[in-house]
Parts: structure tokens; sequence; C-alpha cells
């Protein structure tokens, strides 16, 4: 660090007040934002409220290190409000539940289980379940009903279309009618 | 109105800035003063569960003093139309509506029909015609009447209601805006409908500026209202089949098939996704596999299965980013139901409480529940984030926007695409040597997803384009092009037309500063990407605009088509002129100035000869639990309100004498799920609070940050005590009416954690829709913690 380098030179170069560039610390000066050196960035949609602000996702080395507004929407002009900003804290969280828990029949605590045995003790006991209360015939009228009121799903309001859409038909083919979410609420 | 848009949809607010900074008056008609009162131009407290008599004056007003958009009602609604002789309303009948049946209880809505032949009187004299009906009805709804019942002063209506009619017309429109403020009530279709008549009265319907817009409140809530994981509806708002009205497919497609309008191509609809679903199992001989739908027979909703659940009576419960324990009324109720389950499978991005609270619940926590006596068996399933996945969200503007996948999903997590996708296939694979005719319609049933990489993802490309549809010529352009002889497919047929050109449209990202103001090519919405619905009715009768300042969509005479900012919400080349000859079917069948296609009749419904089960007018009724009795009628609250009576779901007496109220706060998302359990936004509400008055404080002896217990025949919850001049005592009937206020966002777990707000509702419902009465019930406070 030479003469160059002492603030009150620096403030007389066109920080007048000494309230920017000139005070800052060889560190502050160094710092470039987390956006600027993203390997991409991905657009993405908020995930909490249905007003559907821009997101702009920065990836780095395999990880999202900022979410953003995007300033191309015309919807929300890249603003995000506290939970939109809050957006990379919630998919980043140490609060993230990355392992399946299970709790087996009067357990008092949780379990490990792999993801793919659980797939199949689910689909086990849809299938029971389904079997043991399944109403081919309303006994009064004969009227078809080919359903059963033995399982019921909520939620839907969280997930995408797509999810959404599988989800109905997959429950509707199986007879399950008791499908709900938040619409409802 | 119902609505606390800057705290609830920040964002989008910042166009009712732009709006204000125009001059444009923003009036907020709420119980609080919130921020959106902050940025309003005017605020205007009002008792909670009162918002049909403030409705209902602006009616009386606009009726009264001759304010109405007189052109727009004679040509776009059944302001003309004759309803039947035998019709009788409230106050011929002390609040019923004529065709009451007690036994059932409910109505037959004959006499709710128009007179016979479509008889008309478009001068709007005829005693029997749907104007002066309505104004009859509304008689009552006097400025001084609002001021009674819901603590208005009567010159503040009176300003507010002349704001809105000088705001209206052929050079200026008024939007009104609504979010469960609105739909949380006993009787809250019927909110939503005066705010209709309003609006139809003032000819704002289908017009720029004007309207009703529903901000609804999750990122998907709407694609998961269209598409839908709902009880009582197929994809694209078709009606589940039911037993025993609908047997078979003609029975299902009979009623609708002679309609005029959109509607009139139901079997088209209904076809396309069955094709969708079973393929090539679905052919003509068999009505396209139409018996493998399940039947309803009544109320399947949720608070019925909680009931059900809490009976012992539902082996199996499956919980998708979705918190019950927390976020739906009547806490106890919903957790005692979770603890009466076989097995339930929560999926989410972190702990929430309805999947611990067989540990700690406070229901374990106080001893009432052992831990070791719930037999419910667990699974957790980790849920991949947003960031994670392709898809699509639908916004609360009907707006279909795509998100790509940034990263994979970390360690176990999975989207719920795949776990759909693979439960599906794994049940396919165990029931495929089944020979049981229940298993037929699974083991038929169209599953074949590519998928990709390392965890075997599902194309959510592929299910979206399913969504869309396509005939012989491949992808679909649009709902037009569904026919009902089996060569068409389609997952929903309003959302036909988002893959159009096998493209992704949803995924469009046009600039909004590069396109006008409509921005059209930003995603799209359903359906065929109009952004205003029956813009028809932002021209004349004769296809011009109603004035140059708000043109919006016209008739080119020259080309022979419809043109504007918008895709017109017409046929794009029918005549203003057009008359329907003999034999014209659909959309040909009504004439060129009815803009309302869904309605048989091509018009806005004043009047509702059907629809909503309760009147075809909104009543004032009171909320089940109400410190203030009907000054209007007898019948005090809606005669159709579910309120079942039993030992778990008991209601207050008359020791809760304050209005209680239920709200978000922008920092907090639902049941906490997504913010409580995030550093940030703890920090910014750290902790669950009420808001009173300070007058109910000195009445109750309630200190500013001091502890108080809200109590209601269902719980007590704490929180601590914000006094603040934001809730103002009404005078109500003569005598001051308090409210409680609280947040309901707050469980037992994550880093920010209190009581559940809505452990203090019980379950009253609307009879239309079975949403709960979430916005006002009574409560009492007193200063200090909740016993233990």
């Amino acid at each position: 660090m030479g003469l160059s380098s002492w603030p009150l030179l620096r403030q007389f170069r066109g920080d007048p007040r000494g309230l920017g560039w000139a005070a800052q610390s060889r560190r502050s000066a160094a710092l470039t934002a987390r956006t600027a050196d993203a390997d991409e960035v991905v657009r993405s949609v908020c995930p909490y409220c249905a007003v559907g602000c821009g997101q702009l996702v920065f990836v780095r080395d395999g990880a999202v290190t900022q979410i953003e507004g995007d300033p191309d929407s015309p919807i929300s002009r890249g603003r995000l409000c506290p939970k939109g900003s809050a957006s990379t804290q919630l998919v980043t969280g140490p609060h993230r539940l990355s392992r399946v828990r299970y709790r087996r029949r009067h357990g008092t605590e949780w379990e490990d289980l792999p993801l793919d045995r659980a797939l199949d003790m689910i689909a086990d006991r849809i299938i029971a379940t389904r079997a043991r209360t399944w109403q081919e015939r309303d006994p009064a009228t004969g009227a078809l009903l080919r359903r059963t009121l033995g399982l019921a799903s909520l939620g839907g309001a969280t997930l995408d279309n797509e999810e959404n859409y599988l989800l109905k038909k997959l429950y509707t083919a199986l007879g399950a009618i008791q499908i709900e979410n938040q619409a409802r609420i | 109105m119902g609505s606390n848009m800057a705290e609830c949809h920040p964002v989008g607010f910042q166009w009712v800035l732009e709006a204000r900074e125009r001059g444009a008056p923003v009036i907020h008609v709420d119980p609080r003063f919130t921020r959106t009162s902050a940025m309003a131009t005017r605020h205007v407290p009002l008792r909670a569960g009162s918002d049909i008599a403030f409705l209902g004056g602006l009616v009386n007003h606009i009726v009264t003093n001759g304010r109405d958009f007189r052109e727009y009602v004679v040509a776009y609604t059944n302001a003309a139309t004759l309803v039947s002789e035998d019709y009788a309303g409230p106050d011929d009948l002390d609040g019923l509506f004529s065709g009451f049946d007690p036994a059932r209880p409910g109505y037959d809505r004959s006499s709710w029909q128009y007179a016979g032949t479509g008889e008309a009187d478009p001068t709007l004299e005829h005693p029997r015609c749907v104007f002066r009906v309505l104004e009859r009805h509304f008689a009552r709804y006097t400025p001084a009447l609002v001021e009674e019942l819901c603590g208005v002063p009567a010159d503040v209506f009176t300003e507010v209601a002349e704001t809105i009619c000088a705001n209206s017309g052929r050079e200026r429109t008024t939007a009104l805006v609504y979010s469960v403020g609105w739909t949380q009530h006993s009787v809250g279709a019927q909110y939503i409908r005066t705010a209709a008549i309003v609006q139809l009265l003032l000819g704002n319907i289908g017009r720029p500026g004007g309207g009703i817009l529903a901000l609804r409140g999750h990122a998907g809530i709407q694609g998961s209202t269209d598409i839908p994981t709902l009880f009582n509806l197929l994809p694209g708002y078709l009606p589940m089949a039911s037993a025993p009205a609908t047997p078979d497919l003609a029975a299902y497609v009979g009623d609708h098939q002679a309609r005029p309008g959109s509607w009139g191509h139901l079997d088209a609809y209904v076809v396309s996704l069955l094709k969708a679903w079973w393929g090539d199992a679905a052919t003509p001989e068999n009505d396209f596999c139409f018996d493998w739908l399940p039947r309803i027979t009544g109320d399947h909703s949720t608070y019925q299965t909680a009931l059900d659940m809490a009976d012992g009576r539902v082996e199996g419960f499956l919980v998708l980013g979705e918190n019950p324990a927390v976020g739906s009324a009547h806490g106890r109720l919903q957790r005692r139901a979770l603890a009466r389950l076989d097995w339930l499978v929560v999926r989410d991005l972190v702990e929430i409480e309805t999947a611990t609270f067989w540990k700690d619940s406070p229901e374990v926590t106080s001893g009432e529940l052992r831990t070791e006596d719930i037999a419910t068996e667990v699974f957790l399933l980790p849920a991949a984030a947003h960031t994670e996945k392709d898809g699509s969200f639908t916004n609360t503007q009907r707006l279909l926007q795509w998100h790509h996948q940034a990263v994979p999903p970390p360690g176990d997590c999975r989207s719920d695409l795949w776990f759909v996708y693979h439960l599906g296939r794994v049940i396919r694979e165990k029931l495929a040597g089944s020979t049981e005719r229940r298993d037929e319609p699974v083991r038929a049933l169209t599953w074949d997803y590519p998928v990709a990489g390392p965890r075997a993802e599902p194309s959510a490309e592929a299910v979206l384009a399913e969504i869309n549809g396509r005939g012989p010529d491949g992808p679909l352009a649009g709902y037009g092009e569904l026919a009902a002889d089996g060569s068409t497919a389609c997952g929903c047929w309003i959302y036909s037309g988002c893959y159009a050109g096998g493209v992704n449209q949803t995924a469009r990202r046009r600039p909004g500063q590069d396109q006008h103001w409509v921005a059209p090519d930003w995603g799209w919405a359903w359906p065929a990407n109009r952004r205003i619905l029956y813009n028809r009715a932002s021209a004349d009768p004769q296809g011009r605009p109603w004035s140059e300042r708000k043109r919006y969509v016209w008739w080119d005479a020259a080309a022979g088509r419809w043109t504007g900012a918008d895709v017109p919400d017409f046929p794009a080349e029918m005549a203003p002129g057009y008359v329907p000859g003999p034999g014209a079917t659909a959309e040909w069948a009504l004439p060129g100035d009815a803009p309302f296609g869904m309605q048989a009749d091509g018009r806005g419904w004043l009047f509702a000869p059907s629809g909503v089960v309760d009147g075809p007018l909104p009543a004032h009724y009171e909320p089940h639990e109400s410190p203030v009795t009907n000054p209007l009628y007898g019948q005090g609250a809606n005669p159709l309100r579910q309120a079942p009576r039993r030992p778990d779901n008991p209601f207050n007496d008359t020791g809760h004498p304050y209005v209680l109220t239920t709200y978000r706060l922008t920092e907090h998302h639902t049941a906490g799920g997504m913010s409580r359990t995030l550093p940030y936004l703890s920090e910014l509400q750290p902790e669950l609070f009420c808001e009173v008055s300070p007058q109910l404080a000195a009445e109750r002896m309630l200190v500013n940050g001091g502890w108080a217990t809200i109590s209601t025949a269902r719980a007590q919850v704490e929180a601590r005590v914000l006094v603040t001049d934001r809730l103002a005592p009404l005078v109500v009937q003569g005598r001051a009416v308090h409210q409680v206020g609280l947040p309901y966002h707050w469980g037992w777990r994550g880093l920010s954690t209190g009581d559940s707000a809505n452990d203090l509702f019980g379950l009253v419902l609307d009879p239309n829709v079975h949403i709960q009465e979430g916005k006002a019930a009574t409560c009492d406070i007193r200063p200090g913690r909740r016993p233990r």
C-alpha cells in the first residue's frame, strides 16, 4: 500500500464525502456478487404465494448460491417479497429432510428406511386398504360405485400441475375419491 | 375486500400502487387496518362476517339511484328475464327462499327458474323481471342498515358507494379484489355472488381494469383446482361421475349436450379425457371406459373425511405438501383423526407437525394422548424443492409458467412427480396378474412416461403434452379441436393449447418490457391464452368499444373477425349481429351479443336459477357464532350451513362475547413449514401475537407485550398481546363489538413456534363448497398464559 491508497487522497479523487469506494477496505473491494460468478442461471417461479413472481436461480458447482427476482417478468418486474427473497434459505437450509423417516406402529422414535422399501410398503398398504374397503355397488340401490373410502389424500396447492394431474389420474383409476387440497381450505 | 393484498400478495400489489400514483382511488374495506389499508386512499373498517350486508348496500345504492350501466345491464345480463311466479324470497319468508325442505335440509329450486317461455322485459319495468326482483330483495340494505350491521357509518358508506359508481361506466372501470376474507364463511359462495351482481350492474365484468380478481394463496393452487386434486371435479371443471345421477356416459353428457355455449361440447371434453387416461382400451363400444370412473355420492370433502377419520373409518392418508395439523380448522380434531389412522404418508421439505403429531402434538404434550397408544404407522418422505424439478405452476391469474430444474434433489429427496409415477408403476407391477374387476382400471391406465437420469425421473414435459392433448395430427392447438368420437385425447380441456405445436408455451419468456401491456408472450393463460375472460363485454352489442379509453377487443368488420389487445373470448368469426338459426348448437346457439358463453343464455346472472344451493340471490346471514342478532330475518344464519353436531365439534355459548378473526402475515406462509423453519423469516416475525383495540385491552386488562389466552369451546391459544388502534371497536346495533385478530401461521415445530390459531375454530362449512368459516367466530380473551 502506497500513499495513493491513503483514504484521504482517494476521497479527493471522486468520493468527496468519503462514504463510498474511498472508504472501502481491500476485502470489500475484492468482493463480487454471487450472481456474477455463477456457472448458470435457471429460470424459475416463486414457490410461495400465487402471484407467480419470476425467479432467477444462480448455480455454482452444482449448488444453488442465490435466488433473485427475474426483471423480465411482466408480473413481478424483478421484485420478490420477504418470502420469495428467502427462497435460497428454503432450498439449501439444514432444516431440509434428505432421508426417509419411518415410525412403526406404536413406535416412539423415527427409524431409517430405504426409499425403495418405503415406496414398496406404501404400495402394499394402498392395495390392501383398497381391497378391504372396496365398494363395488351401493347395497341399497345397486348403483355402481367402484370406489374406496378407506384411503384419502390431502395436498396439491404446493405441487406442480403435472404432479396434480398424475395424482388425480392414479387415484381415480384406483377408485380413491377422497382426494382434496388446500383449495378446500 | 376480504383481502390484505399488500401483505399477502406484495409483489402483485405494486400494480395497485402504480394505479394509485395515476389517481385511482384504492378503497380497503376490512375489519383490520393492515399494510394494505396504510397504502390505500381509504380504509373502511367493518365487522368480520358482514360483507354481504355491505355489498348488498352497494346494490341498493346502485339500483335506488339509477347508477347502473343500463346498456350493459340490458344487453349482457339477465336483468330483463322474468322469474317464475312461484318464486318467493327472504323478505316474504323471513330469511328463507321458496322451496325450502327442512328435512334434507335443502331447496327444491324449481320455483327459482325463469318464467316459462323466456319472457323478458328490456324496459326493466315488469315486477317479475330479475331487475325488479333484485331491487325488492335488496330494498332493506340501506345505508342505515349497513351502519347498524357492519359498523360502517352511513355517510362513509355512501361516499364509498358513490366513488365506485362514479368510477364505473363507459369511460372508467372499477376492480374488486378478494381473498379468503370472502371465502372462509358459511356464506362464502354468496359473498362472491354479491360482488358479481355489483360488477354486472356497473358493467365492469370483461373490461380492462374491471372484473373480480380472486387472489389465491399458494404457488400451484389454481392449477390444483383446475386439474384438480379435488373430490368433486375432473380436470377442466368437469363434474365427477356420481351415483345415482350419472350411471353411464349418456346420462353424464345428457343434460349438457343440448346446451348453448361452450358446455355444449361436454361430450368431447370428457371423451378426450377418458382417451388420455385409458388410451386404446377406451372405445365407443365400452363408453370409453366411463364405467371405470368411481362415483361420488355426496360430500367427500376433507372436513367430512376428517370426521370419518376421527370415527375410525379411514385406514390410510397421504399428505402431500400440506400441514392439516396446523392449517386446517379444528386442529384438535384433525390431530385426533391422524391418531386413528392405520397408516400415514407425509411428503414435505421439512419435518412438519402433521408428520410428528404422534410424539409431540399438544395432545401428547398434555398427556391427553400417549405416544405408545397411537398406532398410526408413519412414512415421512423428503420432497424435492421447486429448484430441483421441472414443472408448471398456474398462478392466480390463470397463467401457466414453467419452472426449470436447476440442481438435482439431494439424498432421498424426490419430486412428487417421481413419487406418483413410481408409486403407480409399483402398484401396477403388483397387480399385473390380478383378475379382480376393481383392478382393471389401474392395470389399463396409460402410464408410460419417459424417465431419465440416475433417479429415473419422469418427464414433466411429457405429462404437460398429455394435458395439452393430441389428435391424429399431433399436439392439439386448442380445445376447439376436441372430438367426441375418440380421435382426440386431452388431459384437461381448458389447458389445451399450452403445448401447441409441440412447443412448451408455458416456458415462453419474452421480456415484459418488450411487449405491450397485456404481455401475451410470457407464459400461457388458460383458456387459449386469454388474459381477461368475457372480454366480448368490453365492446357494445354492435362490437364497438364502449369508449376509446377502455378499448380492449372489438369487431373488425372489414376482416370479419374480432381483434384487439387480447385473444377474444368469443368465436372469432361470429359477427355482433349474428342470430342463431334453428338447429344451431353450442357456441353458435348463442347470439353475437351474448358475452357469457359458459351460461346457457349467454348472459351474466344477476339472479342465479342454478349453480348455488342456498339461494338465487345473496341474503345477509350471520356467522354461525356471532354476538349479533340478524335484524333482517328471523332465519339468522345460513339455513344450509354445515355445522356437524357431535361431541367433538362443540360450539360457543354466550360466554364468548368477542368476534374472532384470523389472517396471514407477509413474512410467514400458511401453516409455517416453509417459513417458520427459516432464520430470515423467523427473525422478521418471531412470535405469535394477537391484536386487540385499546378499549378491549382496558375491558379485559390486557397489557401490550404481555400474554393473553384466547378461548373458544374448542381450545385455548396463548399469544403475546399487541394493543393497537388498527382494530377499532365497531358500533353494531347500537353497542360496541370488539374483534380479536390472530395470525394462523404458528405450530409447535420449527425455529419459531407457538400455538395454532386454527385450533380455536370448529367445523362450520359453506354448503356449496364445504370451506370452513375461519374468518368470523366468537371467543373470549383473558390476560395470562394458558393453563398447562
